[in-house]
């Protein structure tokens, strides 16, 4: 089934630059803090600076005294507004514990960050000088940052719980099988692995404006987010305002990576203080406040073992997580390390399996999805630890792999966690990703090099990942408790004049859907791209969608758009069939017109045919006005796209420095709508996967306070840290939609960060190194240098 | 990311910016390029209560010829002096210091003279002053006095300047013909020196610290051992001699003394190279 660039006709596979890009660029493009509203009033938080502590009072009144403060509130003050708490979607187990979590703590703060008060204000500045006049006492209480401390309950984030774990969640199909496994087994190898913190650092940090109508009570949402319709029934809930009386806009959005799949207090809390206060309210969040007040990713300790025969082919895989939750559970917490623990067996055609998941709560900013969302910490683990094992059995990492892969004869293929895999090509891709990155060459020069004794060694980390996208079969999520289903929704219309109306449940904020789905429904219409407009993130323009996360938009919303084109080519025919006098089924459709089979000149436009239908002056009998149709597509499974990273790192022993020599990336995510498209993506995801492996840690001290709230602090690498990427791709279509497509909007990241460490590991294995935790520091691989050479 | 309120006047003339100075006393500062103080004040962490511009006074941008020396306007961009011939020919070191400093955005904003008087440990073109024997000119409202490089940094972000005074030319000798190195250890470009050093030989060899204690200083044990005839290498190990280097996110004492060390050897081995 694999193809490397097998041509393709039509306006698939072309490398079309994003229609997107001219506003973005020349400052076109209008974000939340752009749109300004006459008589708009400004928030500002009051947030915690202790990490845990009982709130003794709380005086807003010298708020007051400042000039332009309008308003200000306690947590007690609001206490009675609320309709609900902040939601949590996914309750994962029936006895998962969960704190009490409002849009403004009322007797007890949890972390550093944590709002207890909030100034409304004529100006910003206005509002940050009330907020700075807020007397605030607080009663310490223990602080629990520590991962492990929290686990064993040594001090509670929550008293009231009286413990920290929130759930403890097992995948143990045949525990017997894998004590069997690891009892006969020739090889076994462990690893520890500590997923740090991460910041998501989205180029435009969180902001809402709410704009109400005081004498319709109607109210406007406009939020950065990625999820404008999840957030409109979330707002109903915690509000109690009807629904019907909400309209959710996201306009230009910059970038999310998870960190905006969520329904947050300052949405919650604008919308309550613009009906309390009858004006427009808007809250744009400064950078330190995302720091801080913005979800984070990762947070996870990892125990991983393997046990494997002789040859090293892997009998049984298991694991056990701990999982920070943080202070709170938000949206999708609890729900992250679910995400990856199907994946813990990684490409490897793995019999046993076992893994259990113990969440718990810190005095730390809730944790929650970010870029690949369990499944990056996933093929961490599983991809070190494969390392490791070729390490023991004396084979070079590839070999290891290609000795355990899942045939592509396999597929469909049921893996030992339940999951069935798409389609997969593995070694294919590994073979390419070698062949571009000249392995046996790279490899000889590693050798010369520790030879030599130079300065400069070389590693070479490699690692094949699979992930599964395309969230989600609805009836595969309520299997998992998550309380909403997995569809997504697209109307196509064929306007009067032939141009084409799209309209998308996708939420995009920086994908690129216009330029993609102009072209899934310019490729079947037969038409050019620039006749599609694409209509998304306003819920009174596209009322239905789950909107954008989980690398899901292409392969559920990407694949509504095209079933619901086909739709209205379908109706399309029928009157072009009835105005040409001929049977349907004797129609072709293509380049834009229907022609007689036999006798092409017996045509008629698109074009044509639409006026027809919007004149509806001769339609076949009993058929409505107008082309239009949609589709409401459920994915019958998930899709599992699949690559090989190869990554050479270059390492100053003196000083420890890690410089990147280069990175071959080969990802596999079914066919391609856009390759550009899809390179953009790989760029950006090995850019966050280097990231986590090499710069960026949330780093707090031990009474929680963060110590890396600024860009400078927080090290994001930039384009000067990083090699040119090589890209390339192997073509495995995907079997379950219309497509063949997969997603790819994680694939990076997950491949990257093993790949990154396996290349650092490789450079000191002569030094005896086998592990060096995430960020590889130059500190700690100067230490590790230092440790190794002691005799 | 809001900071609080304050005045702002912007000065037409050195004498109108001390005279502010005069009246204001210690709430006023001074804004040049501004990337040091206004990172500060949006997180809150200065609130000065009088802002005094700078930037309106366009004759103290130059670069030239004052007899041995090499003469800088203190609102020199850092960008212009990378980019200026005179600066390259006369103090490469000075020029290339210059163009490592922060990113392009920041050398287009950044100020020799406002670099200078925040008197950052981290900073670059302290030290690089250091290791030229830079003397920097400063007026205030008793007058002009010169003060050399090696007396200005007194403490951590403290210098030598008084409230009154403001920075308005440095000097550097010429040195063309010397072996001269700029070692910068960050993790990424655009980030401040974990540690760097600097370093000017001519006959005798000065040799300066970035991010190695509470101001920018000269590594004085291993300029010692080389005047007493020290090999690089030998010299090299005695960079962090009686110094207490900081502790932070990216780095332990322990491990900047490492890097001084290292830093320092391929600092007088480029040195050597040169000349």
């Amino acid at each position: 089934m694999t193809a490397t660039e097998a041509p393709r006709k039509g306006v698939l596979g072309q490398r079309l630059v994003r229609r997107e890009d001219p506003e973005l660029l020349t400052g076109e493009a209008r974000f939340v803090a752009d749109l300004k509203v006459s008589g708009t009033l400004h928030l500002a938080l009051v947030r915690s600076p202790m990490a845990h502590a009982r709130l003794a009072s709380v005086d807003v009144s010298p708020a007051l005294e400042v000039p332009g403060v309008v308003a200000a509130y306690s947590g007690a003050d609001l206490e009675g507004e609320w309709a609900g708490p902040l939601p949590c979607a996914w309750p994962v187990t029936d006895d998962m514990r969960q704190p009490a979590h409002l849009p403004l703590a009322a007797r007890e703060v949890c972390y550093v960050g944590d709002a207890v008060a909030v100034v409304v204000a004529e100006s910003e500045y206005a509002a940050r000088d009330g907020a700075e006049a807020v007397l605030v006492d607080y009663d310490p209480l223990p602080v629990v940052v520590d991962l492990e401390e929290a686990a064993a309950d040594r001090a509670l984030a929550h008293e009231e719980l009286g413990t920290n774990t929130s759930y403890v969640w097992e995948l143990k199909p045949d525990e017997a099988a894998v004590e069997a496994a690891f009892a006969s087994a020739a090889h076994v190898v462990s690893g520890r692995y500590v997923q740090q913190r991460l910041i998501p650092s989205a180029m435009e940090p969180r902001g809402v404006l709410v704009v109400p109508q005081p004498f319709g009570g109607e109210f406007t949402v406009y939020s950065a987010t990625q999820i404008p319709h999840i957030l409109k029934v979330m707002l109903a809930v915690t509000t109690g305002i009807s629904e019907t009386s909400l309209r959710v806009i996201a306009p230009s959005v910059g970038g999310g990576f998870g960190s905006k799949l969520n329904v947050y207090a300052e949405e919650v809390l604008a919308l309550t203080l613009a009906r309390m206060l009858k004006r427009p309210v808007r809250w744009i969040e400064t950078r330190s406040e995302a720091t801080q007040a913005t979800i984070q990713g990762r947070g996870q300790i990892q125990e991983i073992e393997l046990a494997a025969d002789e040859r090293g082919r892997i009998q049984a895989v298991r694991v056990r997580l701990l999982a920070d939750m943080g202070a709170y559970l938000q949206l999708v917490t609890p729900g992250v390390p679910l995400l990856g623990a199907f994946l813990y067996s990684g490409v490897y055609d793995v019999p046993a399996y076992s893994l259990s998941c113990r969440s718990v709560f810190t005095n730390l900013t809730p944790t929650d999805a970010y870029r690949g969302a369990g499944r990056p910490e996933a093929t961490y683990a599983i991809e070190r630890a494969v390392d490791l094992l070729a390490r023991r059995v004396g084979v070079d990492p590839a070999e290891i792999r290609r000795r355990n892969y899942i045939r592509p004869e396999q597929f469909p293929y049921s893996s030992v966690a339940g999951l069935v895999y798409d389609s997969g090509a593995y070694e294919a891709a590994l073979d390419k990703a070698l062949q571009l990155a000249g392995y046996e060459e790279l490899r000889a020069e590693q050798a010369r090099r520790r030879e030599a004794g130079e300065r400069h060694q070389l590693g070479i980390g490699v690692s094949s990942y699979m992930e599964m996208c395309g969230l989600a079969p609805s009836r595969v999520l309520a299997s998992l408790n998550y309380s909403a289903g997995g569809w997504e929704a697209a109307t196509v219309r064929i306007l009067p004049t032939g141009k084409v109306q799209v309209v998308t449940g996708t939420a995009p904020h920086g994908q690129g859907h216009e330029t993609s789905w102009s072209m899934i429904a310019a490729d079947r219409l037969g038409i050019s791209p620039d006749d599609v407009e694409v209509l998304h993130s306003d819920t009174a323009i596209a009322p239905y969608g789950l909107d954008t996360y989980g690398s899901r938009s292409l392969s559920v919303g990407g694949v509504a758009v095209a079933i619901a084109t086909d739709r209205v080519i379908d109706k399309a025919r029928q009157i072009a069939a009835h105005q040409l006098e001929i049977a349907p089924e004797d129609l072709d459709y293509g380049g834009g017109e229907f022609r007689a089979k036999g006798s092409p000149e017996r045509s008629m436009a698109l074009g044509a045919v639409a006026f027809e239908a919007f004149t509806a002056h001769d339609l076949p009998e009993g058929l409505e006005p107008n082309l239009e149709a949609s589709s409401h597509f459920d994915p019958p499974n998930f899709t599992f796209p699949f690559g090989t990273h190869v990554c050479v790192v270059e390492i100053d022993t003196e000083t420890g420095g890690v410089g990147l020599a280069s990175y071959v990336a080969v990802d596999d995510c079914g066919n391609q709508v856009n390759p550009l498209i899809v390179e953009g993506q790989v760029h950006g995801g090995i850019t966050q996967g280097i990231a986590q492996a090499l710069f960026e840690k949330a780093s707090y001290d031990d009474q929680g306070n963060l110590l890396t709230s600024t860009f400078m602090d927080y090290l994001v690498p930039a384009a000067s840290e990083l090699p040119s990427f090589v890209t390339g791709s192997t073509v495995t279509p995907s079997p379950t939609n219309v497509l063949g497509v997969k997603g790819v909007g994680e694939a990076g990241t997950i491949g990257s960060a093993p790949a990154v460490i396996n290349a650092v590991v490789d450079a000191l294995s002569t030094y005896g190194v086998e592990d060096i935790e995430m960020p590889a520091t130059p500190e700690r691989v100067w230490r590790a240098i230092e440790q190794g050479r002691r005799p | 990311m809001i900071p609080a309120s304050f005045d702002y006047e912007r000065a037409r003339s050195v004498e109108a910016a001390i005279r502010l100075l005069t009246e204001r006393g210690e709430e006023a500062k001074l804004l040049a390029g501004g990337h040091s103080l206004l990172p500060l004040m949006r997180l809150r962490m200065a609130t000065p209560g009088l802002l005094v511009d700078l930037g309106g006074i366009r004759e103290l941008s130059y670069v030239r010829r004052s007899g041995d020396d090499l003469a800088i306007g203190a609102l020199t961009r850092h960008c212009d002096l990378a980019a200026n011939e005179l600066a390259r020919a006369d103090s490469p070191l000075l020029a290339h210091v210059a163009g490592q400093i922060g990113d392009p955005q920041v050398r287009h904003r950044g100020t020799i003279g406002g670099s200078l008087a925040h008197g950052d440990p981290a900073s670059d073109l302290p030290a690089a002053c250091l290791a030229l024997g830079a003397s920097f000119l400063v007026a205030g409202s008793a007058g002009e006095r010169r003060i050399p490089a090696d007396e200005f940094f007194r403490g951590f972000l403290e210098t030598a300047l008084r409230p009154d005074e403001v920075l308005v030319e440095i000097s550097v000798p010429r040195h063309a013909e010397a072996g001269w190195s700029f070692q910068k250890f960050t993790r990424r470009a655009q980030d401040w020196a974990i540690v760097g050093v600097a370093a000017v030989s001519d006959g005798s060899t000065r040799i300066s610290l970035v991010n190695m204690g509470s101001t920018p200083l000269r590594a004085t044990a291993a300029e010692e051992a080389l005047a007493g005839g020290a090999s690089a290498e030998e010299a090299a190990a005695r960079a962090a001699d009686g110094l207490e280097p900081p502790s932070d996110l990216n780095a332990s004492p322990e491990y900047r003394r490492h890097l001084a060390s290292v830093l320092t050897r391929r600092a007088l081995e480029e040195c050597a190279a040169v000349t």
